[in-house]
């Protein structure tokens, strides 16, 4: 059953079994922090965890892969 | 069973239909005490595709205990992704690799969510060292390690390179297998190697428009690919039908060269390159997705820790060299599949296979060995068909990112040189490249190439990124007789 997160409080569907990532990506979310110096906007890159691209807030937590977390009915991931 | 037969391990039917062991099934003969995290077996193998699945059915089969950890939620690795319950992507030969990781969830302890930070040795002994997504230590005590860690895409850099809607080619293969999410609606496929097609071809399957796929090398196009010539006809004519029937141009000798975009990728360049890819003519595309790889990395960084020796692969990776029984000049660790040069799903579950087998002692048959040798050929056939040519440092600008963890560009790394920085790991602390988050893994082929280098094996003693208290507590155990 499809369930929701949100990104600021935005709802975003997610399949079950789908990272934070992906249900990210497939709701037309594809950046979600900028870099320290430059600024730039940064989503998925590598996909498969080795790039580090893609950390993400999620309920408060330290920053994780987006790629890699599973995503859970009711997580708030954060941008700010 | 005999040790030549196709299948490694019988179906089962007391496992889920998914072919995931289920993470709370305990071996007690191999957990040290029902409440710790500490395990002790004959044969840990770290990584769960079809190497390390095949390494780990073949010994468990044969008596040893055997603990397989794997960072991701299900077996599989990159190859044999898939998302969980019965829905299926079409991914050629997953129902038999379910059926081997349905066995060995009956006969062996599969840790998955577990990511392996560094192995150990104390005597004969080895420890890998684990860390759960919760932060919670594991520890995996073993005689012998087989280190069947795969691989991940070699990328270049080029300006744009890292504007949203860019991915790797096998990250955009991982939305879809693994989660179902097409990439994006307009997409470019770039790069080089016969990894290219199936992900435009299953890009284009499930409904993505794909504008093309820009294969930096070739000239022989589609109808005398290598993998025709090496008898693999059915497959590369399945994606060449596919490629015809979704109206995907495969273009020869041309590659993006540029992303263009604000907060995401909106055009991408196209060029025509020569032999050496050097440009010769430049268009634009608008797309809103590009996929690009230009081959892959092994990974190798646990095995180097532990001492073994490397050999430069034919695409100028280092590897580890293993002997025919795939074992490294490590006392008790063996390696099986990308990790000892880049070969395809098959070989890496062949060379799983035979180190099983070796570990437990028994002989490896003469036609494991011979199919081992022909399809290593066949590997090595293609990283000569498909090289990076030195063409690609003059797509590059002043201001082109080439770490982006530490936003390094290519002005930083060029007056590094100029400074006086001899090799990549002088770059490296005078520039910053590869001092990130990644350790290196995204830029270290690109940064060789900058200062005239072959890649060399990476340093990397803690191969994951750990809690403080993760590391006290182990020097602590490190300390205490």
């Amino acid at each position: 059953m499809t369930f929701q997160i949100t990104i600021d409080g935005r709802a975003v569907p997610v399949e079950p079994g789908q990272t934070i990532g992906a249900a990210l990506h497939a709701a037309g979310v594809r950046a979600w922090r900028t870099t320290r110096f430059g600024g730039r906007p940064r989503g998925l890159f590598c996909g498969i965890g080795v790039c580090f691209d893609c950390l993400i807030t999620v309920n408060g937590r330290p920053p994780e892969r987006a790629c890699l977390l599973e995503a859970r009915p009711g997580d708030e991931v954060t941008t700010a | 069973m005999s040790p030549t037969d196709d299948r490694v391990g019988a179906p089962n039917d007391r496992v889920p239909a998914d072919g995931v062991p289920d993470d709370r099934v305990r071996d007690d003969r191999v957990r040290d005490d029902r409440s710790s995290d500490h395990y002790t077996c004959d044969l840990a193998v770290v990584g769960g595709g079809p190497a390390g699945v095949a390494g780990a059915l073949t010994a468990a089969l044969r008596g040893l205990s055997v603990v397989l950890v794997d960072s991701g939620a299900r077996l599989g690795g990159q190859y044999f992704r898939h998302p969980p319950g019965a829905a299926r992507a079409s991914t050629p030969g997953l129902d038999r690799f379910l059926r081997q990781a349905r066995a060995l969830g009956e006969r062996a302890e599969v840790l998955l969510g577990h990511q392996v930070w560094t192995v150990t040795r104390d005597g004969d002994r080895l420890t890998v060292h684990c860390q759960t997504p919760d932060g919670r230590a594991v520890a995996i005590r073993c005689r012998d390690l087989l280190i069947a860690t795969g691989a991940h895409d070699r990328p270049l850099p080029f300006p744009g390179w890292d504007l949203p809607g860019v991915l790797t080619a096998g990250g955009a293969q991982a939305l879809l297998k693994g989660n179902g999410v097409v990439a994006g609606g307009r997409v470019v496929v770039a790069g080089t190697g016969p990894f290219l097609l199936p992900v435009a071809t299953g890009l284009a399957g499930a409904g993505a428009e794909v504008l093309g796929v820009f294969e930096a090398n070739g000239g022989l196009g589609l109808a005398r690919h290598p993998v025709l010539a090496a008898g693999k006809a059915g497959e590369a004519a399945g994606y060449g039908l596919a490629m015809a029937r979704h109206r995907v141009p495969y273009r020869t000798h041309q590659a993006v060269i540029a992303a263009h975009g604000e907060r995401g990728l909106e055009s991408v360049t196209v060029a025509r390159l020569d032999a050496d890819w050097n440009v010769l003519a430049t268009r634009e595309l608008a797309c809103d997705t590009l996929a690009v790889g230009y081959g892959f990395v092994p990974q190798i960084e646990l095995g180097v820790e532990l001492g073994c020796e490397t050999r430069q692969d034919a695409d100028g990776m280092p590897v580890l060299a293993v002997d025919g029984h795939q074992r490294t000049t490590a006392h008790g660790v063996w390696a099986a599949g990308e990790p000892v040069g880049v070969g395809g799903r098959y070989l890496a579950e062949l060379e799983g296979r035979i180190a099983g087998l070796a570990v437990a002692g028994e002989p490896v048959p003469g036609v494991l060995a011979r199919r081992r040798r022909r399809m290593r050929a066949f590997g090595e056939a293609l990283h000569h068909a498909y090289p990076v040519k030195p063409g690609w440092q003059g797509w590059l600008r002043d201001d082109t990112l080439v770490c982006r963890c530490e936003e390094v560009p290519v002005a930083r790394v060029r007056a590094a040189l100029e400074l006086g920085a001899t090799d990549a790991r002088s770059v490296k602390l005078l520039a910053r490249p590869g001092m990130g988050w990644c350790q290196g893994r995204v830029c270290g082929y690109a940064v060789a190439c900058l200062a005239g280098e072959s890649p060399r094996p990476p340093r990397r003693p803690i191969a994951q990124p750990i809690s403080l208290g993760a590391l006290a507590d182990l020097e602590l155990k490190l300390d205490t007789p």
